[in-house]
C-alpha cells in the first residue's frame, strides 16, 4: 500500500520527465541481476535436498560407488532402501517405525505443554497488574540464553534420584525399592517435562509481546462488565492469541521432533521412547558408508517437519513475525 | 501394517497426557474463576504464573546453579578443587575455544548479512514467495538430517575413482586435480561446518528481515525519495536504522543457537580433526569421559560468553519498554 507522491510535485530540473526516482529503484531492485542472483541462491539452497532424495532412491551400489548427480544420466530407481528402512531387513534390527511414532508421541505433548503454560504466563505478566511482575518478565527473558548444556546434568540427577532441599523432598526419588531403576525410565515423561522447561522462556517472551499489544480498552470494558481474570484470559486473551500460540506451537514441534541432545541424555537410543533423530545419529554412525540407507532414513525422518512447513508456511511465519518484529 | 499397529499405544500414551494435563487445568480454572473479591488477583497470579515459575526454577535456574557449583569439584562431583576444572580448559582448550568464538561470529554475521540481502532483492519481486519458501526450508530440518545431507557433499573419493561428493566434484571440474578430504582438512573444516548451520539459517533471517523492511512506513521512505535518498544512502540512513531493533533480534536469535550447536559437529566429525566446540565437548566429558568437573566448567564457560549478550538484550528492551 504504498502511497504515491502527489503528481503536482515537479522533480528538480534533471529529472524532468525521467522515471521517479521510487520508480527508478524499484526497477533496479528487480533488476535481472537481482533476479540471477536470487535465483541462483535459491538452486544452492535447494541442491543439498535434491542430492538426499535422488540418493535415497538409487540401487545401493550406485549409490556407493558414483555421484548422485550421473542419476540423470543413468536414471535407476528402486524403493528397496525404504523397505530395508522401515522393517529394518535382516541387519538394522526394528527399523526406523518404532522411533518415528516416538516422535510424535514426544513431540505433540511437548509442543502444547509449554504453549499453554507460557500463555498463561504471558498474561499474568502483560495483564494482571502487581509489583515485581517486570523483573519477572526480564529475569525470564534472561534464561533463554542459560545454555541448555547447563540444566542436563542436574535435570538428569533430579529425574533419577530426586532432589531434596535437606529432608524437605521437592522431587521424589521414584526408584523402585532396591532396583537401580526410576520409574521414568522408559517412559516419555522426562522429555515432555525436559522440552516444556527448556520451551518455557522463549515461548513466554514472544506471547507476552503479542499479547501485551492487546487492546487496553476491550481488557478494561470486561473487567467493567465484571469479568475475573480468568474468565478474561478464557474468552478474550486466548481467543485472540490464538494465531501466536498455533504458531509458536508449529515452532516448538519442529525443534521438539528435530532435538537429539536433549533426547538421548535422557532416554538414549531405545526402539521404546527414542525419538528418530536418535536413530539417524546411530545408523549414521554404524551404516554411514550405506549412502542408500541413511538417505532413506533421513527422508523419512525429515519429511514430517516438511509436510508440517509446507501445509503451514503462512501460520509459521505470521507467528514468527508476531514476537521478533515489532512495528 | 505391525509397524502401524506398535505406534498406536504410544500416540495413544500421548494423547492420555494431553488429556490429564488439560483436565487439571480446567479444574484450576474452575477453581480459581470462583474466587471473587481481595483474594482474585493473588489467586489469578498463583495460577497463572505459578506453573511456569516452578517449572523454570527447577529447570533452569536451581540446575544452573548446580552446574556453577559442581564446576568447582572433581570429576566425580565428591572433593571441592577450586578453579582446577577452568584452569584445565585454558590450558588444554584453546582449539575449543577459538572454534566456538569463530562459530559464535561467523555464523550468526554471514547468516544475517545473506537473509537481509536476499530480504532486499526479494523486496520488490514478482513470485518471490517460491524462492522464499526453497530458501526457508532447510529451517524445518534437523541438524541430524541436515548433517546426513551435507555428509553427501563433503563425501571424500580418492581422485582417480568416481566422485560421490558433490564438492569434489565441482572442484574437479574445473581441472583441479589434488583434492583434500574435506571434512579433514584444518582448519578449513570448521568452516565447512558452519556452512551448513547458515544453510539452515539463512531462511529465518530473510523472513524476519523481509517482513520488518515491509512493516517500515512507506511515509518514511516516501519523504527520505522526495529528499533525494535513494539506493545505498537510503538503504544505510532510512532502511537499516528502521529495522535496527528487528536486526539485533535476528542476530541474537541465532548467536543463541549457534551456541547450543552440537549436533552439527557431533554428527559430522565427532569434534575430532581440529573442530571441536564448547558445546560437544562438554557432552564428551560429562558422558563419555565421565568427568563432570570438567563438564561443568565447560557449561559454565558457555554462559559466561553469553552474559554480554543478555545484558545488551534486557538494556534494549528496557528502552523499548519506556517508549511503549
Amino acid at each position: 500500500m504504498s502511497v504515491e507522491a502527489p503528481e503536482f510535485i515537479v522533480l528538480p530540473g534533471p529529472d524532468n520527465g525521467k522515471p521517479t526516482i521510487k520508480e527508478a529503484a524499484r526497477r533496479k531492485l528487480s533488476s535481472p541481476w537481482a533476479v540471477f542472483v536470487v535465483a541462483i541462491i535459491t538452486i544452492l539452497w535447494t541442491i543439498p535436498i535434491v542430492g538426499l532424495l535422488v540418493t535415497s532412491f538409487r540401487p545401493s551400489a550406485d549409490a556407493q560407488n558414483t555421484g548422485w548427480w550421473t542419476f540423470f544420466r543413468n536414471p535407476a530407481v528402486t524403493f528397496s532402501n525404504y523397505a530395508e528402512v522401515i522393517t529394518g531387513g535382516t541387519t538394522m534390527g526394528t527399523g526406523i517405525m518404532p522411533y518415528f511414532f516416538n516422535s510424535f508421541a514426544i513431540a505433540i505433548p511437548a509442543a502444547i505443554f509449554p504453549l499453554i503454560l507460557a500463555s498463561m504466563a504471558a498474561y499474568a505478566i502483560a495483564w494482571v497488574p502487581f509489583k515485581g511482575s517486570i523483573w519477572i518478565f526480564f529475569g525470564i527473558f534472561a534464561l533463554q540464553v542459560v545454555p541448555l548444556q547447563m540444566a542436563l546434568l542436574p535435570l538428569l540427577q533430579m529425574f533419577n534420584l530426586g532432589w531434596s532441599i535437606g529432608d524437605i523432598p521437592i522431587f521424589p526419588d521414584l526408584n523402585k525399592p532396591g532396583s537401580q531403576q526410576s520409574l521414568l525410565a522408559g517412559t516419555y515423561i522426562p522429555l515432555w517435562i525436559a522440552h516444556t522447561m527448556f520451551a518455557l522462556p522463549l515461548a513466554i517472551f514472544l506471547l507476552h509481546n503479542f499479547m501485551a499489544q492487546l487492546p487496553r480498552d476491550l481488557m478494561e470494558a470486561a473487567r467493567v462488565d465484571g469479568a475475573g481474570h480468568f474468565l478474561i484470559f478464557r474468552k478474550i486473551v486466548l481467543p485472540l492469541s490464538i494465531p501466536a500460540i498455533a504458531s509458536f506451537a508449529i515452532f516448538q514441534f519442529l525443534w521438539v521432533w528435530n532435538d537429539l541432545l536433549v533426547a538421548i541424555t535422557f532416554v538414549g537410543g531405545t526402539p521404546n521412547v527414542a525419538p528418530i533423530t536418535s536413530y539417524l545419529a546411530t545408523i549414521k554412525g554404524s551404516y554411514g558408508a550405506q549412502l542408500h540407507l541413511i538417505t532413506a532414513g533421513a527422508f523419512i525422518a525429515i519429511i514430517v517437519p516438511l509436510i508440517v512447513f509446507f501445509s503451514l508456511q503462512r501460520f509459521f511465519v505470521r507467528g514468527l513475525l508476531a514476537g521478533s518484529v515489532k512495528g | 501394517m505391525d509397524e502401524l499397529l506398535n505406534g498406536l499405544p504410544k500416540l495413544g500414551s500421548a494423547a492420555a497426557a494431553i488429556a490429564l494435563f488439560l483436565a487439571v487445568l480446567l479444574v484450576l480454572f474452575l477453581i480459581g474463576g470462583r474466587i471473587r473479591g481481595k483474594l482474585q488477583g493473588p489467586v489469578a497470579i498463583a495460577v497463572f504464573l505459578g506453573p511456569a515459575v516452578i517449572l523454570v526454577t527447577m529447570g533452569l535456574i536451581v540446575p544452573a546453579g548446580r552446574t556453577i557449583y559442581g564446576s568447582f569439584l572433581d570429576a566425580d562431583q565428591k572433593e571441592f578443587i577450586g578453579f582446577d576444572n577452568y584452569s584445565w580448559i585454558f590450558e588444554t582448550q584453546w582449539g575449543t575455544l577459538t572454534n566456538t568464538i569463530l562459530w559464535i561470529v561467523i555464523t550468526p554475521i554471514a547468516s544475517t548479512g545473506l537473509g537481509l540481502t536476499l530480504a532486499l532483492l526479494l523486496d520488490r519481486m514478482k513470485r518471490e514467495s517460491v524462492a522464499k519458501s526453497l530458501i526457508f526450508m532447510p529451517m524445518a530440518i534437523s541438524f541430524v538430517g541436515a548433517s546426513i545431507i551435507w555428509g553427501l557433499i563433503y563425501e571424500y573419493r580418492p581422485p582417480t575413482s568416481d566422485q560421490v561428493g558433490l564438492l569434489s566434484q565441482i572442484v574437479m571440474w574445473f581441472g583441479v586435480e589434488e583434492l583434500p578430504n574435506w571434512i579433514l582438512w584444518q582448519p578449513f573444516n570448521n568452516y565447512l561446518l558452519m556452512i551448513i548451520m547458515i544453510w539452515i539459517q539463512v531462511g529465518f533471517a530473510m523472513v524476519v528481515l523481509s517482513a520488518a523492511i515491509k512493516n517500515i512506513s512507506p511515509d518514511v521512505v516516501e519523504a527520505a525519495e522526495l529528499d533525494g535518498a535513494a539506493g545505498w544512502k537510503l538503504f544505510s540512513r532510512v532502511t537499516i536504522p528502521m529495522i535496527r531493533a528487528t536486526l539485533i533480534v535476528v542476530l541474537t536469535t541465532i548467536m543463541i543457537a549457534v551456541l547450543k550447536i552440537f549436533d552439527i559437529v557431533r554428527t559430522m566429525t565427532n569434534g575430532n580433526f581440529g573442530t571441536q566446540v564448547v558445546a560437544n565437548e562438554m557432552y564428551a566429558q560429562s558422558f563419555v569421559q565421565f568427568n563432570q568437573g570438567h563438564g561443568n566448567a565447560l557449561a559454565v564457560v558457555l554462559f559466561i560468553g553469553v552474559i554480554p549478550l543478555i545484558i545488551y538484550n534486557v538494556i534494549q528492551l528496557r528502552k523499548e519498554r519506556a517508549i511503549r
